[in-house]
């Protein structure tokens, strides 16, 4: 009896030590809340006519579980951040009244992550026309769902999902009616259309970031969050185009130091594919040069005309 | 001519072998470089590679550039780069003036080689312009565009990769420029090809009056 009640302990502890390390997500069906919140339908009890009923889910409340399981809090509960008392169902009309904490009151001046900077990436937001035009009900949530976010550009290294990543986080908003509405109570302006003049749109939005054009880039910013008003944006070709620019100077920095985690070795360092943009992208050094170069050129073909003259 | 002619080994092995190494380091770089500057997508070679050679050949004159530092601390080759103070405006013009007009109207060379001059004075002064600023700073911001986190972030509001950038890009012109005259200058001599001999046998020709 002893002996099945201690192996029973044992067990016991090691399904909690094993809890609180790896998944509360493993099982959405199984989980207090994902079991409801994960679905697009839900049951419940009515206590009040005794019956079991179900309904359909609000789909902005339905969490991607796969994003859950990948995301920067993926071992942080639910509870952990919403009220336990959600955990019962019909939820508390009070309970939206819950504050929530937001980014920087849990990382601000935190040194663990200093390596993100989210004090700085603080300061340039709200220098940014989103929150010029909505203060503080612009939150950083707008753009990161605390549930699913991950540091892509950090940590992958294909330029094509960086890309994919960064502008889902601005099209989730600028493409959909409804959330743009949340925020602006005013329509939002069809992308396609604003960006008319913009050739090969498609192939464009896969392959540089919303963020590429609209802000200002900050060197020591991974990813720079000042969004400039739209008269800012880069619109001239030549920027990217001119020259062999794959990368401008925010992304570069990035992806060296990408490259450089992959492979630290001295040949890893110099295999690195990365350019940035020289002096050509200041015209007027390009002049200069230009100039420079043909009268050296034409001094040298006078004298050596010259000097074949006078057989020297 | 009817000077004797005279021969003085100027150029020791380990100089050749650095100025060897050098000029085909910094031709690659040139031509690799100007390619990443140039067309987009399709230089002559693909992309990438065309960056991995620059990379590499960078790598190796930067080391090589070592050799030039230490082979000039440790041997005598040091004290042709020394200029003197007196006539420092002076003394270039005249050989300016020399290269102009004077080698066309039967003037002797104003600055004899010889075992105490290896360069006139406008050589002495672009070698050092090349091999002491041009040359470092190139190397240095080229360390610096390959890691990047060393570079100071912002200089008022123009960002620090660009600054760095463009300082080696425009260094990086500078050289090729040196190098053009480089090389005509060099094939003024006894005959045009002449000096080119020298810097791979060491022996230098000279007119003794
Ligand atoms: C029985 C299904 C069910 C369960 C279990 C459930 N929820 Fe909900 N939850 C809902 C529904 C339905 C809504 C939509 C609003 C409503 O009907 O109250 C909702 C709304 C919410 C909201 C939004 C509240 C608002 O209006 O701003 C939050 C936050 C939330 N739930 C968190 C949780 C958490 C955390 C858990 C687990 C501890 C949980 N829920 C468990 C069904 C459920
Ligand atoms: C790291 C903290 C954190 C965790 C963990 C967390 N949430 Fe949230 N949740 C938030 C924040 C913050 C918001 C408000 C988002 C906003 O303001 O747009 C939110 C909003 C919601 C909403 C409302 C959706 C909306 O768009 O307003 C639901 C439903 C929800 N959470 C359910 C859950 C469930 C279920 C879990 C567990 C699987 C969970 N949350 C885990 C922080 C968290
Ligand atoms: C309730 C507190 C809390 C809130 C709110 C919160 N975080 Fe976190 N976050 C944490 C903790 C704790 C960790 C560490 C998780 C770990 O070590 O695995 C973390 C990890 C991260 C990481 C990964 C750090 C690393 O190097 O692994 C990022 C990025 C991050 N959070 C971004 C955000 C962003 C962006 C927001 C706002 C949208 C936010 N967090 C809101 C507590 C929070
Ligand atoms: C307008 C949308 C938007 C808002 C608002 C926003 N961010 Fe971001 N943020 C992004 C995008 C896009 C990325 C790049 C996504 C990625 O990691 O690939 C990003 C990346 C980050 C990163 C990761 C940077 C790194 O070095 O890897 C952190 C940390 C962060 N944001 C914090 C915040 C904080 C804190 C706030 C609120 C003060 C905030 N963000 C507000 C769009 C936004
Ligand atoms: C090639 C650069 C470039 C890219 C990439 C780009 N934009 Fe723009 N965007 C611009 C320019 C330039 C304007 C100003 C257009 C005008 O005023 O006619 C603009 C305008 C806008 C506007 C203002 C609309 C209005 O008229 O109020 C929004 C919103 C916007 N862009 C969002 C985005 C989003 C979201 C993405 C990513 C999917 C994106 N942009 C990608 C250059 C770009
Ligand atoms: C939650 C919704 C939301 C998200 C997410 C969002 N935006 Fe916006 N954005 C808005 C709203 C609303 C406006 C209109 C602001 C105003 O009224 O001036 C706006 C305006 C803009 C403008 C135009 C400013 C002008 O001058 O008219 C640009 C550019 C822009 N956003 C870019 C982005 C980019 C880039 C991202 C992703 C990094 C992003 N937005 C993410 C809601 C959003
Ligand atoms: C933010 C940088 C950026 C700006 C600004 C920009 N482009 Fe692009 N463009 C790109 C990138 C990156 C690609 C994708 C190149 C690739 O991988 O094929 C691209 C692709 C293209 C292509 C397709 C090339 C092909 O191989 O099919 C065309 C055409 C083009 N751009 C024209 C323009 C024009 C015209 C403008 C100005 C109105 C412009 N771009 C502005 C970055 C930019
Ligand atoms: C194909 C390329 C090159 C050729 C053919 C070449 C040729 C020569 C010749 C002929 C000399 C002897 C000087 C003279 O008699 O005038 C010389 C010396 C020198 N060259 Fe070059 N050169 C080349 C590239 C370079 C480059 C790229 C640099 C530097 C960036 C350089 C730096 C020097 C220096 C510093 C000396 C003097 C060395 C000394 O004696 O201390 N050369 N070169």
């Amino acid at each position: 009896m002893k002996v099945s009640l201690s192996i029973l302990l044992f067990f016991l502890c090691l399904s909690s030590s094993v809890r609180t390390q790896a998944q509360y997500y493993d099982t959405p069906k199984e989980h207090d809340c994902l079991k409801c919140h994960s679905q697009q339908t839900y049951s419940f009890h009515n206590e009040l006519m005794g019956t079991d009923d179900k309904k359909l889910m609000n789909p902005y409340y339905i969490i991607d579980t796969l994003g859950l399981r990948e995301g920067v809090h993926k071992q942080f509960d639910c509870t952990d951040c919403h009220s336990y008392d959600y955990t019962t169902y019909p939820h508390n009309a009070n309970l939206k009244l819950e504050p929530l904490a937001t980014c920087l009151d849990c990382h601000g001046g935190d040194e663990s992550f200093a390596s993100y900077q989210f004090d700085k990436i603080q300061e340039e937001f709200q220098k940014s026309v989103h929150y010029q035009a909505y203060g503080d009900n612009f939150t950083c949530a707008k753009c990161h769902s605390q549930h699913t976010y991950t540091a892509t550009a950090r940590n992958s290294n294909s330029i094509l999902e960086i890309v994919d990543y960064s502008n889902k986080m601005c099209l989730s908003c600028h493409n959909d009616m409804r959330r743009y509405g949340l925020v602006s109570g005013q329509e939002n302006p069809a992308l396609i259309d604003v960006h008319s003049w913009l050739p090969n749109q498609e192939l464009h939005f896969k392959h540089v970031r919303c963020i590429e054009c609209h802000t200002a880039v900050e060197d020591d910013l991974m990813v720079s969050h000042n969004i400039r008003a739209k008269e800012e944006a880069v619109r001239r070709c030549a920027e990217c185009h001119s020259e062999n620019s794959l990368l401008k100077a925010s992304l570069y920095k990035y992806q060296n130091l990408q490259e450089r985690a992959e492979d630290g070795s001295i040949i890893g360092v110099l295999s690195n594919e990365n350019y940035v943009i020289g002096s050509h992208q200041i015209p007027i050094l390009r002049t200069i040069s230009l100039l420079i170069f043909f009268a050296a050129l034409g001094g040298i073909i006078i004298h050596g005309i010259f000097r074949i003259i006078y057989k020297k | 001519m009817n000077s004797t002619e005279d021969k003085i080994y100027f150029y020791p092995v380990w100089l050749r072998i650095w100025h060897g190494i050098n000029a085909l380091g910094i031709i690659l770089l040139i031509v690799t470089g100007i390619t990443m500057n140039s067309g987009f997508e399709k230089g002559l070679i693909e992309f990438g590679l065309n960056m991995k050679l620059h990379n590499f050949a960078g790598a190796i004159v930067s080391l090589n550039y070592l050799v030039f530092l230490l082979g000039n601390l440790v041997t005598s080759n040091k004290k042709f780069y020394i200029v003197k103070p007196r006539n420092f405006l002076k003394r270039p013009m005249k050989q300016a003036y020399y290269y102009a007009w004077g080698m066309f109207h039967g003037m002797q060379t104003p600055y004899p080689l010889s075992e105490k001059r290896k360069f006139n004075p406008l050589q002495k002064y672009a070698y050092i312009m090349v091999m002491y600023f041009a040359v470092p700073l190139v190397i240095v911001s080229g360390i610096g565009l390959m890691f990047p986190e060393l570079i100071f972030n912002q200089v008022y509001d123009i960002s620090g990769v660009l600054i760095t950038a463009v300082t080696h890009s425009a260094m990086g012109f500078f050289i090729s420029i040196f190098l053009i005259i480089h090389l005509y200058v060099a094939s003024i001599g006894k005959s045009p090809l002449d000096n080119f001999r020298s810097i791979v046998n060491g022996w230098h020709h000279i007119t003794k009056k």
